[in-house]
């Protein structure tokens, strides 16, 4: 079972170009077809997938000679479960936006969702530092135009600032990318390469790693957002396009989580150590400041929009432990996050449509009374993203916490607030919404059953995912540690950590706990 | 006898073949000069521009022909290298681009056919010897055959003032540059004691005149020169002005031809006679960069006219390619090779798409002219999107991959402040870019509303005039729409012809109001004017831009030739 992941990857792009010049009315079925095909072929790689094994499904020819640039694609325990977490999202959109067609322009739209597919993925199998780049950034373009032309209120400066802010990183990480690619293939003599194996286990003085490093990490903590950078978040967030918002926040902001662990930690190891206390400063702050927030906004979108940032805080804590444990619940929590945020970004536009188009948590309330599945689904999706146990957010918080403590105890524990603050905010937009008194405009009525059919599945998947997170565990563990392998090499931890019991148990033992609650 | 005088009499030794593409040009010019004289209109108008594509196709192929023979001709007062070709090309193609363009302008119309094209075949020749100087005397020879042609080609829209400010702009300025540049000239002489390239490379090498006086005031007085002609800040004020004023076909010529010619001198000039002193001119030079993109990125900021915009973005674009010269490797020239080819097709883009607008709208180059494009003409609001997001550098397009090969080459010579330089002006470029593309695509609520109740054309836009007092103006001239239905608009509906050519003036003639009535009694629809050779050249440069983005290979072929037969780096 080898088919090229080329296929995979472009499959959405091209089908979004038919959409393109295809009769309107069959535009969200094409549509439809690019975002289920993918996401067959991922049920495939899954299970197909080897965790002792390295990267697989390997596609690798070179591309710009001149510029030592490959096209170069893996599948590694790294990027399989974002890659899920991407076709699935994008399928959920893509059936959303089936039912319930934009309101003009459908098929331009089908051409940038498949764009946008299209470059998320690229970016998470790219084995080429600019073949990631380029999709990095490519992620930029239809989003830019999906915003602005399909958005909502002020979209267009809205959309313009999003892409400023973001893309300013993220030229910045081209002038790293380029400067790490010359730079290496300077000091080992070699012709100029980008294949990030070529990369790893450069001898890059730690003074140029650090800068390197500055403009890597400014691209990925504006992505995500983390503290300071989320200047663009609030007017996205209010301005997307429902779907595009479900796959933004659950799927691009990972990228830049996997782009620390796949470019970041392997090859500029000691900026990473030398990092690593300000970055995970940077994570408590984000926890902090965004749980605070979230919890004194009364928009439902910023609520997400802040618990979101905090979550990434999370995961930039995990990562900057620089333990295996950290760097795989990281991964964990990329998946679970985007999971989780999902649906409730679903369930927030039957809220609203259910509270005369306002998406003000003070306009809400009551909600449950008449349509208790859907209070049931939320509540379900609100628990997950406060990780209870039980979840697979609890799996993934336990394991970035326990990363956390073996390397930095205060971080841990200021951390460890966040998980409570979690349960505050996500339980205030709950009941909120669902109970309390009667909205004003509010008139509830039960889930229909086109709205199900994308809910209900994303809601079933977070619990599969909960009650069985070890194949998902076991297959990223391999590629977590040689993540951090070049760090713990500078820290001569690497012994240790290999020493250690296989993180699958911990998850297990974490998991079973979590069973016994209902 | 002939025996005798080729014993006495040293002739040069021509290799006339490699002077092929010169002698087409100036063949060429001469017979579209004269075939402008004929009296039948149809030939004027259609003869002497297929004439002038020809030539410049004929010029183009011969220079393709030689590639890679590198011949010295005329006892090395050119080198017809890789890189004189491939500019040769470039400058051809570009001229082909601008034929085309100005096909139905009205400036070849006022100004005469045969004069026009035969002056923009005359600056194409003056750029070929500019490209391939090896002697001081060629330069100045080349920068005034280029530059004279462009002074009237700004000014041959004779009905249109701004045409002529421009052209008498660019006069002067262009002349203090001139002038700059031979004082500079005869300075270096003075300093090295040859005009000759090699000779120059030598007697810099040789250390000896490295902190003389005159010779640093002679590099600092040719590098204005040059700047003037590139545009490089802080030389550039004359261009946003000129770009507005001169007929857009010739913008568009000037804007991507005209800097090519003058980054190929430069590259030539610095990076092979004066390279011995690289220590002395890259820190001034590398100040003029940085100067250069934040002058142009700022300026293009707010600009409402689309050319003006153009204008300082190309100022910002001429910062990015210095730095392919600051760095004097092979890599740099490889690389501002590259960037010049993705140069000038994204910019042909661009200007195609406002040609095509100017004449359809009525709203002359302001960006007002490109709203809502998105929804009303795809096949020319793709090319301008493209356009716009390649210059902004974004990946798949060749932009992209201009700027990283730019950056390779400035960090592997140690100049990675300069790599970061060109990613933070990039930056910057993205406010005036997105503007473009976010007018094309997402016309706001507000705006459509305007641009719908706007009687197109009733009101001359004055570029930088604020969107606000836009805003209100629209509303006036909307609340007043009694100017529609009267006979007036029964006689400005003339042919389609006519029509056409009202409507390039810009607004700006009284009869304006007229027109905008005329419209607004046929439909609000923009009048669709058929010029098919525009949009083709839009969208050919766009899907270039976007083919040659995914699959560089062959340009970065061509840029390593060029790189491999350019000067004499180790």
């Amino acid at each position: 079972m080898n088919i090229p992941l080329s296929i995979m990857l472009f499959w959405p792009a091209v089908l979004g170009l038919l959409a393109a010049v295809l009769p309107r009315g069959l535009a969200r079925f094409v549509e439809l077809a690019g975002a289920f095909v993918p996401l067959a072929y991922v049920v495939v790689l899954v299970l197909d997938f080897d965790p002792a094994g390295g990267p697989q499904y390997v596609t690798d020819v070179p591309w710009i000679p001149e510029l030592g640039v490959r096209y170069s694609l893996a599948i590694d325990g790294l990027n399989l479960w974002l890659v899920v977490l991407t076709t699935v999202l994008f399928a959920a959109s893509a059936l959303w936006i089936a039912f319930r067609p934009v309101h003009h322009s459908p098929r331009l739209f089908a051409f940038h969702f498949g764009i946008a597919e299209t470059a998320v993925l690229g970016a998470l199998f790219a084995q080429d530092l600019a073949l990631f780049v380029l999709f990095f950034d490519l992620m930029l373009v239809p989003i830019y135009f999906l915003v602005g032309q399909w958005g909502e209120g002020d979209r267009v400066a809205a959309t313009v600032k999003l892409v400023i802010y973001t893309l300013v990183g993220s030229l910045l990480m081209l002038a790293a990318a380029v400067a790490t690619g010359v730079l290496v293939a300077q000091a080992n003599d070699q012709p100029l390469s980008f294949a990030i194996n070529d990369l790893i286990g450069n001898t890059l003085s730690p003074t140029t790693q650090n800068w390197l490093f500055l403009g890597f990490a400014l691209a990925f903590l504006v992505k995500m957002p983390a503290f300071p950078f989320q200047g663009w978040m609030p007017d996205g967030y209010r301005a997307m396009p429902l779907p595009v918002l479900v796959f933004f926040s659950g799927v691009v902001s990972k990228v830049a989580v996997y782009g620390f662990l796949r470019i970041v930690l392997p090859i500029l190891p000691d900026a990473a150590l030398d990092f690593q206390m300000p970055l995970m400063i940077l994570g408590v702050i984000s926890i902090l400041y965004g749980s605070a927030m979230a919890f004194t906004q009364t928009n439902t979108r910023l609520i997400l929009g802040y618990s979101s940032m905090a979550q990434l805080g999370f995961i930039i804590i995990g990562i900057f432990s620089l333990t295996a444990e950290g760097a795989q619940g990281a991964i964990l929590q990329a998946v679970n996050h985007g999971l989780v945020v999902a649906p409730v970004f679903f369930i927030i536009v039957l809220l609203a449509e259910r509270a005369g188009g306002s998406e003000d948590i003070r306009d809400m309330g009551g909600l449950a009374l008449r349509a208790p599945v859907l209070a049931g689904l939320f509540l379900i999706a609100a628990m997950a993203t406060l990780a209870i146990p039980g979840s697979a957010n609890f799996v993934g918080e336990f394991l970035i916490l326990l990363g956390a403590f073996k390397s930095e105890l205060v971080i841990a524990a200021l951390a460890f607030v966040g998980v409570a603050m979690a349960s505050v905010y996500m339980l205030r937009m709950f009941i909120r919404t669902m109970h309390n008194r009667t909205g004003p405009a509010v008139e509830s009525r039960e889930l229909g059953v086109r709205d199900a059919m994308v809910i209900v599945p994303l809601v079933l998947a977070i619990l599969a995912f909960g009650l069985y997170p070890q194949r998902a565990l076991e297959q990223s563990e391999n590629s977590a540690r040689a993540s951090i392998r070049a760090v713990q090499e500078r820290t001569g931890a690497g012994t240790q950590a290999a020493a250690k019991p296989s993180l699958t148990r911990e998850g297990r033992t974490a998991t079973a706990s979590g069973e016994t609650h209902p | 006898m002939n025996a005798i005088l080729a014993a006495t009499v040293k002739t040069p030794d021509i290799d006339w073949g490699a002077l092929g593409p010169l002698i087409a040009l100036t063949v060429g010019a001469c017979v579209v000069l004269m075939t402008g004289l004929l009296r039948s209109p149809a030939a004027r108008t259609n003869l002497v521009p297929a004439l002038a594509t020809l030539t410049l196709i004929v010029a183009g192929a011969l220079a393709i022909g030689q590639w890679d023979s590198n011949a010295d001709v005329l006892e090395e007062a050119l080198r017809m290298d890789n890189l004189a070709l491939a500019m040769t090309v470039l400058f051809c193609f570009a001229g082909v681009l601008t034929v085309a363009l100005s096909l139905r302008d009205l400036a070849p119309r006022d100004a005469g056919h045969g004069e026009y094209y035969a002056l923009l075949l005359v600056a194409v020749m003056g750029m070929v010897v500019l490209a391939s100087a090896q002697n001081l005397v060629t330069v100045f020879l080349g920068f005034e055959v280029l530059s004279i042609p462009l002074y009237v080609l700004c000014a041959t829209h004779l009905s249109s003032e701004g045409s002529l400010e421009s052209g008498l702009k660019y006069l002067i300025i262009g002349s203090v540059g001139s002038a700059c540049l031979l004082y500079g000239l005869a300075l270096l002489y003075g300093a090295t004691g040859a005009t000759d390239f090699d000779a120059i490379a030598q007697a810099v090498g040789g250390g000896e005149i490295r902190g003389d006086v005159l010779f640093l005031s002679a590099l600092a007085l040719i590098l204005t020169g040059l700047a003037f002609k590139a545009s490089v800040a802080p030389f550039h004020q004359w261009t946003p002005d000129v770009y507005e004023g001169a007929p857009t076909p010739v913008t568009a010529f000037m804007a991507v031809a005209t800097k090519a010619a003058a980054l190929a001198i430069i590259v030539r000039l610095f990076d092979v006679a004066v390279v011995g002193a690289v220590d002395d001119w890259a820190p001034a030079m590398a100040a003029l960069a940085v100067i250069t993109m934040l002058v142009g990125n700022v300026g293009a900021i707010g600009q409402s006219s689309v050319k003006r915009m153009l204008a300082y973005s190309s100022v910002a674009q001429a910062g990015y390619m210095l730095v392919g010269v600051i760095v004097s490797t092979r890599l740099g020239v490889q690389a501002l090779t590259f960037y010049l080819v993705a140069y000038v097709l994204m910019n042909m883009a661009a200007f195609a798409v406002i040609v095509a607008r100017e004449r359809e709208t009525g709203l002359g180059d302001d960006i007002s002219a490109l709203r809502g494009l998105g929804a009303e003409r795809p096949t020319l609001a793709w090319p301008i999107t493209i356009a716009m997001l390649a210059l902004a550098g974004f990946p798949a397009t060749m932009g992209f991959w201009g700027k990283i090969y730019l950056i390779d080459a400035a960090v592997d010579n140690g100049w990675a402040w300069l790599g970061v330089a060109i990613v933070l002006g990039s930056s910057l470029s993205l406010v005036y870019y997105l503007r473009v593309v976010a007018a094309v695509w997402m016309p706001s609520l507000e705006s459509s509303v305007a641009v719908a109740a706007r009687p197109a054309g009733a009101r001359p836009i004055m570029a930088g005039a604020s969107p606000e007092a836009d805003d209100v103006a629209d509303t006036r001239a909307g609340a007043v729409p009694a100017g529609g239905d009267t006979p007036t608009a029964s006689t400005a509906r003339g042919t389609h012809e006519e029509r056409t050519d009202a409507d390039i003036g810009d607004g700006r003639d009284p009869s304006g109001r007229d027109r905008a009535a005329d419209r607004d009694h046929v439909g609000r629809d923009h009048r669709h004017v058929h010029q098919p050779e525009v949009v083709l050249v839009a969208v050919a440069c766009a899907a270039a831009v976007l083919l040659l983005g995914v699959f560089p290979d062959p340009l970065f072929d061509v840029a390593r030739d060029v790189g491999e037969a350019f000067g004499n780096f180790d």
